[in-house]
């Protein structure tokens, strides 16, 4: 971990040559490059998705704001250049929440990984949809706590292996798209890193979406969860990815449990209309006032 | 009582510092560790896994640190030794459960490898600044222990030594070691089981029908019962009688929550463990704690060089505090020197038991790294100078903070 | 700058402690409440939710406290001036957000409704047992300021003042009342608008490209904007630069953290608000804060009838704690007298400041009811006999 965090230190800003910018020089901080995440991980390919569906959803960057929680998915926010948030373990969706409300105006994304948001924001996670606040979550999901080393994560599969579980995960792991669609999701989709085009539409399409919208990315995690459980390398990942995908739009959430190593179910499983937090809270206002706040 | 035979790692080992708390807790008799991971403090549990099957050792990783150490409480009404292990932000989530923890007198342990704060902080690097949270973390009143170890064989030690002393006053017990000590790896040796002392829980042994869970002993801790035993036992974390039952007068929490506080407070003697070095004439003492004291062992020598008479007093248990100590050293002293990794916290308590009759320097440093022991030396020397009584804490300035401030050293920007 | 007058409900009335917070809130141009129902707190926020429609506030009920600091931070950011209340327990749960917030200099209001702890305790009863959490209870280092009323006026005039301190400082502050205070009832004039001081937030106001968020002004307080104007910056709770990027190294967590502490202990003399009675001539001093500050002043009164010498230091203030008053009392004074409804938290701050030249004692109170005097009085007594200094903290009437 040490190794990584020292990398930090060393931010020097990209020199360019005359005239030339990278195309996603207005939506990342330059300045910050490179970033911490580990060769073959598949965090940056997220980011970069994300950047591309802004720019295709055509939405102001000024009224985007990102919140991150702990984790290597965490950092994603101090390298997107937008309003961003880099908080506490777990909370990214509550601290979102309060911008949301306090402001209709913004549109919040919670940029965040599998541990930070089901395991100790869990509670947070079933209560944001469960309202329907407006906001996008992007769940980076690689199965296992990589910035701490490698420990056994809500979405560990049975029978891998992670530091904390030296024998086995004995636990089952947690079905994301099963939580956020029973919760009250309106938008839940699945997507690996190998699916960029796809998985840059849906985002865009999920930003585009008024409610809870819920998008998870499958990422490899070659420093830990591929090493520990001896399946090579990102390449190897991304093979394995492409061997074993299904897309399956529309399928049943029920049925999208990943097992160590079996085949992965991705596609773009719910999308419905609900009544969103705001538009409920400015009902509420027009009954007992006869008015009601800007809705965004 | 001996510890267990199957529970001691007996050997010789090269370790770092949060392994070897677990090892330690291992030999404790510790039988469920809840644990979520955290840098730095992982290592401890990571160790505890690994070896846990190894002598029936449960363990659980939890899906937070309200989970873990909810896990932990428990645990130990389930009748078994439990411990936690966690850091600055992890224990910062912990305050509520540490506060019904010393409500329903739970003996456990708690690990905290403290990091740079606050908030996340510097999470790879060192820190001392969770000592007062250990102490005044949680609402309410209420008096616990903590135990602050410098070396890996300390670790080792130390977390049998909060085992013994969480089941003998029946309380939690936090052992505030920090990055540099639970990431340094040095040689520890693991005795035999017959040679660690354990202390066994003070089990409730009479009849099912008389037994009070909160009728303390003499001593003011009262036995415990564990779920299971058939007494129908009623543990609630709201102010309660001897029987555990809510009361809802002002007298009954004079009665109950004095008697948290008190069984730690007329225990002190019992409890305190010091480490003096020539204190008797010293005219600067230098009081530390941690990774702080090993820092400044160098800081004492080289200010004895010099010719100034030094004593150093380390505080292993930093709470409770000892008072009666500070008090007496200060009539006798000029100065005492606390560097501290933190921007005073335990300074605070040596001015407050000072009286006004000794002054006090502290040598203050934000995390991330340790004192420079040229710092703690000059500290010393400037304090034995100086003939005048100051009044308050004064704030030594460090090497450190006179490069960034006023050189001003750019961040690389 | 004036209060907003949408939220001043100017006029003299009777409420009791917790809706006189709500309306200071309002007062103070609190736009934003974030809440969990916990006992003694609920009737500030059912006040807030029955007047927010009028006012133009907004609220949301969370999940946990965990949740509701959180959002409050994010709130804050948006450039609504935001609070949350709650008791003990609530607090114990906000305490690793209280360190982000301290971390990300985010102004905003924590109203503390203490009741008898730990744990559970007993949720309906006043005490001041987490006035040392208050200032101590996030891990790290970092300094707070936390303000007790000790009456319905006060709830609303402290209310606005602990409003306009996070503003002026860039800081979460404490509002730590007890249920006592919290439930008693009685008269509270609320002024008009225009003569209600209110510190506006310090905004960036120079070129979008240039700011930096945690650029230090002289004052060590760094400017603000608002998230959606465009600025598109980063802040984070790791350590960082004026950039607000982490930086992990010992010279940074310097540069960053030492100027946390600076900003509350260089200001001390602004921040620091007390009120004395009788304290040239006093041979004794009462020090308190909040509900007991009242059985302190009728005490007084008492005591100087009977011809002993008494005055009254009553912290408004708790955090920072007015060392130099204190001190410069303790020469003067025989003893000190602490009557505080917990086993013992801001007395040895009394006992560390008073650098022996005065006795302290201790008074445990609030069992016999909050304003009986009762053992005030024997424990000013006790003082006035006492013949030299102690070196330790005299507990009065301690029993096991």
């Amino acid at each position: 971990m040490k190794a990584k965090e020292t990398k930090t230190q060393e931010i020097q800003s990209v020199p360019s040559k005359k005239g030339e910018i990278h195309p996603m020089e207005n939506l990342l901080r330059m300045d910050r490059m490179p970033h911490i995440w580990c060769p073959s991980c598949g965090i940056g390919l997220a980011v970069t998705a994300f950047a591309s569906a802004l720019e295709k959803a055509n939405i102001d960057p000024n009224k985007i704001s990102i919140v991150s929680g702990i984790g290597c998915t965490g950092r994603v926010a101090g390298y997107v250049k937008l309003d961003s948030f880099h908080t506490t373990h777990g909370r990214p969706i509550a601290f979102g929440t309060g911008i949301r409300v306090a402001n209709p105006k913004i549109k919040v994304v919670v940029f965040s990984g599998d541990g930070d948001l089901i395991a100790i924001g869990g509670n947070h996670f079933i209560h944001a949809a469960r309202r329907n606040i407006d906001m996008l979550v992007v769940c980076v999901n690689n199965f296992i706590y990589a910035m701490t080393g490698g420990q056994v994560a809500p979405t560990t599969p049975l029978a891998a292996y992670a530091t904390t579980s030296p024998y086995g995960c004995v636990e089952p792991p947690f079905n994301i798209p099963y939580i956020a669609d029973s919760s009250g999701a309106v938008y839940v989709a699945r997507w690996t890193t190998l699916h960029i085009r796809r998985l840059i539409n849906s985002l865009a399409e999920a930003l585009q979406k008024k409610g809870f919208s819920v998008v998870e990315v499958i990422s490899p995690c070659g420093m830990y969860y591929s090493r520990i459980n001896k399946l090579g390398d990102g390449l190897d990942m991304m093979k394995f990815y492409h061997d074993n995908v299904e897309i399956r739009h529309g399928e049943d959430t029920k049925n999208l449990d990943i097992g160590f190593q079996t085949k992965i179910i991705c596609g773009k499983f719910v999308d419905r209309e609900r009544p969103s937090y705001m538009e409920r809270y400015n009902q509420w206002l027009s009954d007992v006032k006869g008015g009601s706040r800007d809705e965004g | 009582m001996k510890a267990n035979p199957t529970d001691v790692l007996t050997g010789i080992y090269y370790i770092d510092g949060d392994v070897a708390a677990g090892y330690g807790a291992l030999a404790a008799g510790c039988k469920l560790v809840a644990g979520y991971p955290i840098t730095p403090s992982t290592e401890a549990f990571e160790a505890m896994c690994r070896k846990g099957p190894q002598v029936g050792t449960v363990f659980i990783q939890m899906e937070d640190e309200f989970g873990s150490i909810s896990a932990v409480l428990g645990a130990v009404w389930s009748g078994v030794k439990s411990m936690t292990i966690t850091s600055g932000p992890g224990y910062s989530l912990m305050m509520e459960s540490i506060g019904f923890g010393a409500m329903l007198e739970t003996p456990f342990v708690l690990l905290n490898i403290q990091r740079g704060g606050p908030s996340t902080g510097v999470p790879t690097k060192t820190g001392q600044a969770d000592m007062m949270q250990s102490r005044w973390g949680s609402h309410g009143d209420y008096e616990l222990i903590a135990i602050s170890p410098d070396s890996p064989q300390e670790m080792f030690d130390y977390t049998i030594k909060a085992f013994n002393l969480a089941e003998k006053y029946r309380c939690p017990v936090m052992i505030m070691s920090d990055e540099c000590v639970g990431h340094m790896t040095e040689k520890v040796v693991i005795p035999e089981a017959d040679k660690i002392e354990i202390e066994p829980r003070r089990f409730y042994k009479g009849p099912p029908e008389e037994y009070l869970p909160f009728s303390p002993d003499p001593d003011l801790v009262p036995k415990i019962a564990k779920a299971g035993d058939g007494l129908g036992l009623y543990i609630t974390g709201r102010v309660h009688d001897e029987r555990g039952y809510p009361v809802k007068n002002e007298e009954f929490k004079a009665k109950y929550v004095r008697r948290l506080v008190d069984k730690i407070r007329l225990n002190k003697d019992k409890i305190i463990e010091l480490k003096e070095e020539s204190t008797d004439d010293a005219d600067v003492v230098v009081v530390s704690y941690g990774i702080s004291s090993r820092v400044a062992v160098k800081g004492v020598e080289i200010a004895r060089q010099k010719g100034i008479k030094v004593g150093a007093l380390r505080l292993v248990t930093v709470w409770p505090f000892p008072d009666e100590k500070i008090i007496d050293l200060a009539k006798k002293v000029k100065a005492f020197v606390v560097p501290e990794i933190n921007y005073g916290q335990i300074v605070f308590d040596v001015a407050r038991c000072c009286h006004g009759q000794a002054n006090v320097v502290l040598i203050p440093h934000g995390g991330a790294g340790v004192h420079n022991p040229l710092d703690i030396s000059d500290a010393i020397e400037s304090a034995a100078k100086e003939d005048k009584k100051i009044e308050g804490v004064v704030e030594f300035k460090t090497r450190l903070e006179k490069i960034v401030f006023e050189r001003g050293l750019k961040l690389k920007e | 700058m004036k209060a907003d007058p949408k939220g001043v409900l100017t006029g003299s009335h009777t409420l009791t402690g917790n809706h006189a917070c709500a309306e200071g809130a309002f007062a103070a141009g609190c736009r934003f409440l974030g809440l969990y129902p916990i006992v003694p707190s609920l009737e500030i926020s059912e006040r807030f939710l029955e007047r927010a429609p009028e006012v133009g506030a907004t609220f949301i009920q969370m999940e946990d406290e965990v949740s509701v600091l959180a959002a409050v931070l994010g709130a804050s950011w948006t450039g609504k001036k935001s609070m949350t209340v709650t008791s003990g327990p609530g607090l114990s749960l906000m305490m690793e957000h209280l360190g982000l917030g301290i971390m990300l200099e985010t102004p905003c209001v924590i109203v503390d409704i203490q009741r008898a702890g730990p744990a559970l305790g007993m949720p309906g009863r006043p005490a001041q047992g987490d006035m040392m959490q208050a200032r101590w209870g996030s891990h790290g280092d970092y300094e707070i300021i936390a303000l007790s009323p000790s009456s319905p006026q006060e709830m609303f005039d402290y209310t606005i003042k602990a409003f306009n301190l996070s503003e002026r400082y860039r800081i979460p502050v404490a509002l730590m009342s007890d249920a006592y205070v919290a439930h008693l009832q009685e008269k509270v004039v609320i002024p008009p608008a225009e003569e209600i001081e209110i510190e506006p937030r310090r905004y960036y106001k120079g070129a979008k490209d240039k700011y930096l968020p945690f650029k230090r002004d002289k004052d060590f307080v760094p400017r603000m904007v608002n998230i959606g104007d465009g600025y598109k910056f980063h802040v984070t709770g790791l350590t960082h630069d004026d950039r607000g990027y982490p930086v992990m190294n010992e010279e940074c967590q310097e540069y960053n953290v030492h100027p946390l502490v600076w900003k509350v202990r260089n200001y001390v003399d602004e921040i620091i608000e007390v009120q004395e009675a009788e304290t040239e001539d006093a041979e004794v001093i009462i020090i308190s804060y909040g509900a007991t500050s009242r059985a302190a002043l009728k005490a007084m009164e008492q005591a100087r009838k009977s011809g002993i010498k008494v005055g009254s230091l009553k912290l408004v203030t708790v955090w920072p704690f007015p060392e130099k008053r204190v001190a410069e009392l303790a020469k003067k004074v025989k003893a000190f007298v602490v009557p505080e409804m917990n086993f013992g938290q801001v007395v040895l701050e009394v006992e560390r400041c008073s650098y022996g030249n005065a006795n302290v004692i201790f008074v445990p109170h609030g069992e016999n009811g909050v304003e009986n005097t009762d053992d005030l009085l024997s424990a000013i007594k006790q003082a006035v006999q006492a013949d030299k200094v102690e070196s330790v903290i005299i507990e009065f009437n301690k029993g096991v």
